[in-house]
């Protein structure tokens, strides 16, 4: 196949008013006529699933979780971008759009960019208008705040807890329509797989999570809002059932799976402190602004600080070493989330990490507290510090913080085109579950912004075109493929339930997520990658051998739902490696070290990599195709980042 | 740390269900509360035996999702999130008991899962402004005083744990409710369905079974988030406004 982004003609800024012309419609009256799937209920789900509805199409809803207001997007801290330069400072949506594509390292498509720059004013607008309490300065106007990676201040924000007000405000408007009888929910429901009849996505199979009932749903479209797949690397600070199975099945359907290998792993989280570890927690990067980031200048003290010989608040300056400020004197503490992540790990590689595993780095507000006060460090990270006392029992204010980075966000995903549909047609993807606008390195304060911008903004107009396309007769629910596919998600489930092996889930999980750390986490070699392939091939045989899980079916089966998540997360980890491998250069969340410049940053090879790599699934065992989508930069000039 | 966990196992929503024992070893004062449940879960699992079925998903204190009755008291003995509870708030060789949520309107799934569908409802009597996708004006066209949109956002920061509702004698859902009520009855946006949103939503919570309100506080002493009392108060001033001169119902 060869990939048709379908990227409208014309220029960048009229590609999209352009498209939304050219697209066809559904008449009003016909809209009822049609049914749609919208799988996940975080920001793209729900606002997807809502203003479907607000159209007329019969939308059903799925989540896994108790309620739709609890998806992931609920705990994103930092907030939201929007190019409406309130502040006047030079912002606009062509300059919003140029920060993306550099930021993302020159990986991402620029059509799907600039549209979602020139949706962004919108999203902000909608919120407000659903009661969505942003910030505000005294006159009683939107306040904004800068994020990193641009130079105006473009982020609105509800102090530290953007996601969830804006989660609330997509779920109140999921509510009302469920109140209009517009959509049904299917809280506690999983999706199992994907199903097509003559090569389009009519359906969806589905496991009711406390009966265990495997369900068929039919539909004229399904839109996968499914979120992303850190959790491959079993810690990440996604949440606990944050998985890629929705994902998963519908690459074996048919989806290409586009970048899998690009991750961002973000520098600031509470360090891991023991083998008993379920989740990592993010703190917003904005303590970098005051916080200086240090470990001891040599591997003994670090040693004595380790075994207890010193205190963090006793080894003197000159035995301090600042690392970033000495690498990065014009950006210091505040480079991007990549290069800090990496820096920090080459610090605890050379046996200077200053916690009790090795591996966390100072982050020290002696100075700041010193030159502005407690009181003003207080006003302005006191929800982080009291966040940071609660899980470490330590106070920031007299000692040191501890960090060190860990997995928060995918950007890769499923192959989509400019209409947000996958290489299945009638199969779409929004938000983190799609590739398109991140590249290979997501901006601060952008995933709310994609998320929003593809369900309240892209889909409504896109997908009524393929609608009005296939036509409104009724999808058959009696089709054979629906029994069929039903009839293979049984079979595993029961493969699964029938092993009964000596090993448990976690067992599995926590030893692949080791495996991807280590391998395909924030530094890659051709050598470690080809290693870890073979480790998760025999990972995988010993799971479909040895895996224990308690219980049965027809019951609500915490082990068994994770079993089924896992045992996805076993095959999208080789997947990763393979598109780590076959990436040979560095950019944004990826890094090869075989690939640096003599400072050791990252290299990219635009003239052989300047492409999407999207994976065509050929069955079990076997290995993926790669099919490439070229990228093609008329309006941004492609350049080497610095942050010296 | 060594501990004993007294836990209610109930195998359905049918089942009888009823306390169990168990010994634990090796626990850290480092590790999260659900840390410690892991633990013992991985311990139950590896023996063969069902896990304790419990309800978590950010562990980060902001998704709602957990929901255990802790020695007598909804996320255990701190006012935060059980997920963001260490076993550092307890000592070592005590006896920790562990219930689900309990109230009519929460009936137990399996084990300490609750089914809390009953919040879902009340929010979709009449928590939201009605506005469609587009077609809304500019965001700064309407500017809201500063303590006014923070007032608002103190109230929209329920999580919809149900806290409140276990820690109420009469099990009411007065300050959950009342937060969604307050957060809209303050903005400028919420003013046009006001009175309708009130009595619908006042109306909802009624017919899913939660008790009356007697102002004891309970409900906002544990409350994670702090939510105020405040709340219960202006929702009632609300309600009364509605009901004497509302021309919608």
């Amino acid at each position: 196949m060869i990939l048709d982004s379908k990227i409208p003609a014309g220029p960048i800024a009229e590609k999209w008013t352009n498209h939304k012309f050219s697209s066809k419609l559904v008449n009003p009256a016909n809209k009822r006529k049609y049914d749609v799937i919208v799988v996940g209920t975080g920001l793209a789900g729900a606002s997807a699933a809502a203003s479907l509805a607000e159209l007329g199409y019969n939308v059903k809803a799925f989540c896994f979780q108790d309620s739709p207001r609890r998806a992931h997007s609920i705990a994103a801290q930092g907030g939201i971008n929007a190019a409406k330069n309130y502040q006047n400072d030079g912002d606009s949506v062509y300059r919003l759009f140029y920060d993306t594509v550099k930021g993302g390292d020159y990986r991402a498509r620029e059509a799907n960019v600039y549209r979602l720059a020139e949706v962004s004013v919108n999203i902000i607008d909608q919120c407000v208008a659903q009661g969505v309490p942003f910030a505000r300065e005294y006159g009683g106007l939107l306040a904004n705040r800068s994020f990193g990676g641009a130079q105006v201040s473009r982020t609105f924000y509800a102090r530290g807890q953007t996601g969830q007000q804006l989660l609330l405000g997509a779920y109140s408007a999921l509510s009302r329509q469920v109140a209009n009888g517009k959509v049904k929910l299917y809280p506690r429901t999983e999706m199992m797989d994907l199903v097509k009849i003559d090569g389009e996505a009519k359906g969806i199979v589905t496991r009711n999570l406390i009966t265990g009932a495997i369900e068929t749903h039919a539909a004229h479209a399904v839109l996968l809002c499914t979120g992303g797949y850190g959790n491959v690397f079993f810690l990440s600070t996604n949440a606990m059932g944050s998985n890629v199975t929705a994902a998963w099945r519908a690459h074996k359907r048919g989806a290409y799976f586009a970048n899998p290998c690009y991750t961002q792993i973000h520098p600031t989280c509470i360090p891991v402190s023991g083998d008993h570890q379920s989740k990592l927690t993010l703190m917003s990067e904005s303590l970098r602004n005051d916080g200086r980031v240090w470990v001891p200048r040599t591997k003994e003290m670090a040693e004595k600080l380790r075994s207890g010989g010193i205190k963090a608040n006793d080894i003197p300056e000159e035995e301090r070493d600042y690392y970033l400020e000495r690498k990065y004197p014009s950006f210091g503490n505040l480079v991007p989330r990549d290069v800090a992540s990496r820096n920090a790990k080459y610090v605890c590689d050379e046996g200077r990490g200053v916690n009790e595993t090795g591996e966390a780095v100072f982050l020290d507000f002696r100075d700041a507290i010193k030159r502005d006060g407690e009181d003003n460090i207080r006003a302005r990270y006191g929800n982080l510090f009291d966040m940071y006392q609660q899980i470490t029992g330590e106070n920031p204010y007299q000692v040191p913080m501890m960090i060190y980075p860990a997995v928060h966000y995918t950007m890769g995903g499923l192959w989509v085109d400019y209409n947000l549909m996958t290489t299945v047609p009638g199969l779409y993807a929004l938000g983190e579950a799609n590739f398109s606008d991140h590249g290979a390195n997501r901006l601060g304060a952008s995933a709310l912004m994609q998320g929003l911008a593809d369900g309240y903004f892209v889909i409504p107009y896109t997908l009524g075109d393929y609608l009005a396309k296939i036509g409104p007769a009724p999808v058959d629910s009696d089709n054979p493929e629906f029994a069929k596919v039903a009839g293979e998600v049984k079979e595993r489930i029961e493969k699964i339930l029938s092993i009964n092996g000596s090993k448990t889930v976690d067992y599995f999980h926590k030893k692949l997520g080791k495996i991807m750390w280590n391998e395909c986490g924030m530094a890659r070699t051709a050598e470690g990658l080809q290693k870890a392939k073979k480790e998760i091939k025999a990972l995988r045989d010993e799971f479909w051998k040895d895996v224990k899980v308690i219980g049965s079916n027809e019951e609500l089966n915490q082990s068994l739902e994770k079993a089924n998540r896992v045992a996805d997360f076993l095959e999208l980890g080789e997947l990763m490696i393979d598109d780590a491998y076959n990436r040979n250069e560095s950019c944004g969340g990826h890094f090869r070290e075989e690939y640096q410049t003599p400072e050791g940053e990252a290299l990219r090879d635009d003239e052989n990599f300047a492409y999407v790599a999207a994976w065509k699934y050929m069955g079990d065992n076997e290995e993926e195709v790669l099919e490439k989508e070229p990228l093609e930069f008329e309006n941004v000039k492609l350049t080497q980042r610095s942050y010296k | 740390m060594k501990l004993t966990i007294k836990v209610w196992r109930q195998k359905s929503a049918t089942d009888k269900g009823g306390f169990v024992t168990y010994p634990l070893d090796g626990i850290s004062k480092d590790m999260s509360f659900l840390e410690m449940m892991d633990v013992l879960n991985e311990q139950l699992s590896e023996k063969g035996e069902d896990p304790i079925h419990f309800d978590h998903d950010c562990r980060e204190g902001i998704c709602g999702m957990c929901s255990l009755y802790i020695n007598g008291k909804p996320h255990g003995p701190l006012q935060t999130t059980t997920c963001q509870l260490h076993m550092r708030s307890f000592s070592d060789g005590e006896t920790i008991t562990i219930e689900p949520w309990r109230a009519a309107a929460f009936p137990v799934v399996k084990d300490l899962v609750v089914d809390r569908s009953a919040f879902d409802r009340i929010i979709q009597a009449g928590g939201y402004v009605s506005v469609n996708t587009g077609g809304v004006p500019d965001a700064n066209e309407i500017p809201i005083p500063k303590v006014i949109a923070d007032e608002a956002f103190d109230a929209a920061t329920c999580i919809g744990c149900g806290a409140c509702v276990a820690a109420c004698k009469n099990a009411s859902a007065m300050l959950f409710t009342s937060a969604k009520v307050s957060q809209l009855a303050m903005l400028p946006q919420g003013q046009v369905e006001r009175k309708t949103r009130a009595e619908k939503m006042i109306a909802q919570m009624d017919a899913e079974g939660f008790g009356a309100c007697t102002n004891t506080g309970a409900c906002s002493a544990e409350c994670p988030k702090g939510i105020s009392l405040t709340n219960i108060a202006r929702m009632n001033r609300e309600y009364f406004s509605a009901a004497v001169s509302s021309e919608n119902v």
